[in-house]
């Protein structure tokens, strides 16, 4: 059987990287800098207050959004965080994982908007996402460590990567969603297809992106520990610490944190989400 | 001059729209340009001019092109070949701009599922043609409120539509398409996914207003009965081609060709000409237990000068006119018993035409058609006499025409909250909702 001629991928990318970290340095120190001053600005935000006021703060917004069990809940897994040690490293992976929710989210709605409204937009974009998804995160975290070093940013910048295809998919198929009559009774009456999108297909569509946004912000901390691994801190590298020590306390204690802070953003999100479908419930 | 002129409009799907286009203007049959390009010829050489203040029906089964044609008018499609025209302008060279003042100004559009705006108010709905416009917010409001009023809605503004009855959802439709004071009016099924009796009411609110207002209208429907109810001309479709132009009347007695004969008559030779198949939905009723005033409000809304009483089950149990009905509210009556005529004639659903005429000549009120005691139907005179003065030279009902194959599919997804739909009913008597 003949040989097939080997195509040195690898070596293309490589060069690739290569060419980036000489050539922009400078764009990238620019996005570092700016990364790490937002995630570490939210960070002293959030250790600013004692972490028993900060909690009790947490479990007032949480009752307001979602009502009295879900406030109870915020008030004894924050304390217990508190408790179990964890609380700066708690902060720290929350500002992480919420300054990268939110770029993947900046990024991702305009991107699943033009998606939604040019065929080809959609198709470039669609096999971009599924390789931003399915790429094996630790195979992107070697040329993020090569253009913004060691710490929070590499972390950030693979979170945002890994956590951002849901934005653009589920606004895409939000808007698509929107019912074709409705569309065209916008269009029927003379508006602009800009007033069709803010005031037509986005509050329509605004469930299904906020569906999106919950599930950015689920990946984005699933992606913690890895980003712990580059040294993002956080309880990403609580986990890893004790993977390392093989420590199954440390790590247990780790990811309950993780998991809490998963339970308070998702009941956050979908309690936003529910928001923007109320009108649909009217009876 | 024709307010909306269409020349020669061609609208085709797909790709290869070019080479089909040619050879449906070569006269190459559909079916065939489908097969040789996979193109769709959705309208074909449409040519008609609709005058101000017209109410001018497209009408076709489902498929026919029709939905098409009329989105042409204000180009929410693109046509294909051929030229529209508005108040003389023509409107397939205009740019985006002027197309979008055109939309806003001068047609307005009301579709078939409503298509209102779920996240925004009733009010907020009325009022959109004029928000697109930007115009300024008290007085957009006060428009949308004025027309609002004008079908009926009143009060309704704080709602969201889904708060209401499908009826009343399209005619938060209607206000929206008549709050921008456009000349021409696009009604896409507009009644097609309303049951049966709110689809009347929509049609005879729609005349009323068309009365005051003078709307030029286009109507697509696929309703025969709604066609010749609401249209000055109507014009057939099939397979995207025009067929047949021409006023009611002429549609009936003079159809075109087979095509439309068959829409005219089918029904007719399938069943033979009885009561049943002529008889109408009976309008002007009342329960024995509502009482004189009750009746007498009845007759005003209805403008008739006689009712029938109904018991328990829709029975008929008797008739009751005008004078007597005033003067038993005169006289303080509470119950109708004193003013029922129950010696009234009725026939059975299957007694054939020809022996209505003496019944129905005897009586001042319509005919009731009663089956076992409850009252199925009524055959005005009227009707009698038209459905007769057709059976003589070919069997046809107009009445019962109902084009089987495509019954609106919507008609199941029509959302009436219970407890809205009171709303919209509250000026029928229980008594007249449909015989199952």
């Amino acid at each position: 059987m003949p040989e097939l001629p080997r195509i040195p991928l690898g070596d293309w990318v490589d060069s690739l990287v290569d060419w980036l970290t000489t050539n922009l340095t400078g764009f990238f120190e620019v996005i570092s800098d700016m990364l790490a001053w937002s995630v570490g600005h939210l960070e002293d935000l959030l250790l600013l207050p004692p972490a028993l006021v900060l909690t009790v703060l947490l479990a007032l917004f949480a009752w307001w959004i979602r009502g009295r069990g879900f406030a109870l809940f915020t008030l004894l897994a924050f304390a217990l965080i508190e408790s179990m040690n964890l609380w700066e490293r708690s902060m720290s992976t929350l500002s992480l994982v919420l300054v990268a929710s939110f770029i993947a989210v900046a990024i991702g709605l305009p991107v699943g908007i033009a998606a939604a409204r040019n065929e080809t937009v959609s198709t470039a974009v669609r096999p971009v996402l599924d390789f931003m998804q399915t790429m094996p995160a630790f195979v992107y975290l070697i040329p993020a460590i090569f253009f913004f070093g060691i710490g929070q940013v590499p972390g950030v910048v693979s979170t945002l990567v890994f956590s951002m295809p849901p934005a653009v998919r589920l606004t895409e198929l939000g808007i698509r969603q929107v019912d074709e009559e409705v569309v065209e009774a916008g269009e029927a009456f003379g508006a602009t297809p800009r007033q069709i999108l803010t005031k037509v297909q986005i509050p329509l569509a605004l469930p299904t992106i906020m569906a999106g946004v919950n599930q950015v912000i689920m990946l984005a901390l699933s992606m913690v520990v890895i980003a712990g691994i580059v040294g993002a801190g956080g309880l990403g590298g609580a986990v890893f610490i004790a993977i390392t020590r093989l420590n199954v306390g440390l790590g247990f204690e780790g990811g309950l944190a993780v998991v809490i802070l998963a339970i308070f953003l998702d009941r956050v999100t979908s309690a936003l989400s529910d928001r923007a479908t109320l009108y649909e419930q009217t009876e | 001059m024709p307010q909306i002129e269409l020349e020669h409009v061609y609208k085709i799907f797909g790709r290869h729209a070019d080479e089909a286009l040619e050879l449906l203007q070569r006269g190459v049959a559909r079916d065939e340009v489908q097969e040789k390009t996979g193109a769709v010829g959705a309208v074909i050489d449409a040519s008609f001019g609709v005058e101000q203040g017209e109410i001018f029906v497209v009408m076709g089964l489902s498929g026919s092109g029709k939905s098409t044609v009329v989105r042409t008018i204000n180009r929410l499609f693109e046509p294909t070949a051929g030229t529209v025209r508005i108040d003389g302008e023509n409107i397939t060279e205009m740019g985006s701009k002027d197309l979008r003042r055109l939309r806003a100004e001068k047609i307005s559009m009301v579709f078939q599922h409503f298509a209102l705006f779920p996240h925004r108010t009733v009010l907020e709905n009325a009022a959109w043609g004029l928000e697109v416009q930007k115009v300024e917010s008290d007085e957009r409001l006060r428009r949308a409120e004025e027309s609002l009023d004008l079908v009926g809605l009143s009060g309704w503004g704080d709602s969201y539509p889904g708060q209401l009855s499908g009826g009343m959802q399209q005619r938060v439709g209607l206000a929206r398409a008549l709050a921008t004071n456009a000349d021409i009016l696009l009604m896409d099924e507009a009644f097609s996914a309303l049951d049966p009796l709110i689809r009347r009411e929509m049609q005879d609110q729609l005349v009323d207003l068309q009365e005051n207002l003078r709307k030029t209208i286009v109507f697509i429907t696929h309703d025969l009965n709604e066609a010749m109810r609401l249209g000055d001309r109507i014009a057939m479709m099939k397979d995207g081609q025009i067929v047949q132009i021409g006023t009611g009347e002429e549609i009936l007695s003079d159809p075109a060709n087979e095509y439309v004969a068959s829409f005219v008559s089918d029904v007719d030779r399938a069943r033979v000409l009885t009561a049943e198949a002529v008889m109408e939905e009976p309008i002007a009723v009342v329960l024995k237990r509502e009482g004189p005033s009750a009746a007498m409000r009845e007759m005003r809304q209805r403008q008739v000068s006689g009712l029938f009483i109904l018991g328990p089950g829709r029975k008929l149990i008797g008739a009751t006119l005008d004078d007597e009905v005033i003067a038993a509210v005169r006289r303080g009556d509470l119950s109708l018993d004193n003013i029922t005529h129950t010696e009234i004639p009725a026939v059975a659903p299957d007694t054939p035409l020809a022996e209505l005429f003496m019944p129905s000549a005897e009586s001042a009120l319509p005919l009731p058609v009663v089956k076992d005691g409850k009252l199925l139907g009524v055959i005005p005179r009227v009707t009698l006499l038209a459905a007769l003065a057709r059976a003589e030279t070919a069997p046809t009902d107009m009445k019962e025409i109902q084009i089987p194959s495509e019954e609106p599919e919507s008609e199941g997804s029509e959302t009436e909250p219970e407890g809205q739909s009171q709303e919209d009913h509250d000026d029928r008597t229980e008594a007249e909702v449909p015989h199952a």
